[in-house]
């Protein structure tokens, strides 16, 4: 019975691990904004709206940051020892603001959108150092 | 020029009484001023190095907890492109 259940554990396991990249692309409606510069990585883990806002793209921003803040709520419970929601999502804006392509818009340390380009990105003193696999 | 001076010369003011008193004073008046500089000084240091050593802190441990999560973070991102 028991071996069971743990079977029946494992193969969901293994059912939430291969569904998951296949849904691992962003929406065309995301996509187009970010290449157009409409949206950016702020240095607080979340997406914003770089100009004048507008309800279709409100609608995708407020979407993805839904989804990002109860990801970063359950890894922050599940790290060990637990952190904070705030923490863990800095940390992940260190990391999306790394991996911005050239032409996207980022958050720099003094709260101005930037504009990225071949260089590494103006990031907070705290985030850790750049791993060299930005692109994407 | 006019310059104006006592007739008859004296000594200081002071009888050996008033400076016997006077000593007395004193020596109740230096551990009262000391007793008042120590307390007066106790208050401005409590106050002055708190708020560096607080600031310093912070800034450490979030930036101790950033690199801890640094790992787990970047999968995250990686694992979840949809939104990112």
């Amino acid at each position: 019975m028991n071996r069971v259940s743990k079977i029946i554990a494992a193969a969901a396991l293994a059912g939430t691990l291969v569904s998951a990249p296949a849904f691992a692309q962003r929406d065309p409606a995301y996509e187009a904004a970010r290449a157009a510069g409409q949206v950016g990585e702020k240095m607080d883990g979340y997406l914003g709206i770089v100009g004048s806002a507008n309800g279709a793209l409100q609608a995708v921003v407020s979407d993805v940051n839904i989804k990002r803040r109860a990801l970063y709520s359950q890894r922050a419970q599940a790290a060990s020892p637990p952190v904070t929601l705030e923490e863990y999502a800095l940390t992940a804006g260190c990391i999306a603001i790394a991996r911005t392509a050239p032409g996207e818009k980022y958050q720099a340390p003094d709260g101005s959108w930037q504009t990225r380009t071949s260089a590494p990105p103006l990031r907070d003193s705290r985030c850790p150092a750049l791993q060299q696999k930005n692109a994407q | 020029m006019i310059s104006s001076e006592l007739t008859r010369a004296r000594g200081l003011a002071t009888l050996p009484r008033m400076s016997r008193g006077g000593r007395r004073m004193v020596r109740w008046a230096l551990p009262l001023a000391a007793l008042g500089i120590a307390m007066l000084s106790g208050c401005v240091n409590v106050t002055a190095p708190d708020k560096p050593i607080v600031i310093e802190l912070n800034v450490n441990i979030r930036q101790e907890v950033i690199y801890r999560l640094a790992a787990d973070a970047e999968n995250t991102v990686d694992k979840n492109k949809d939104i990112f």
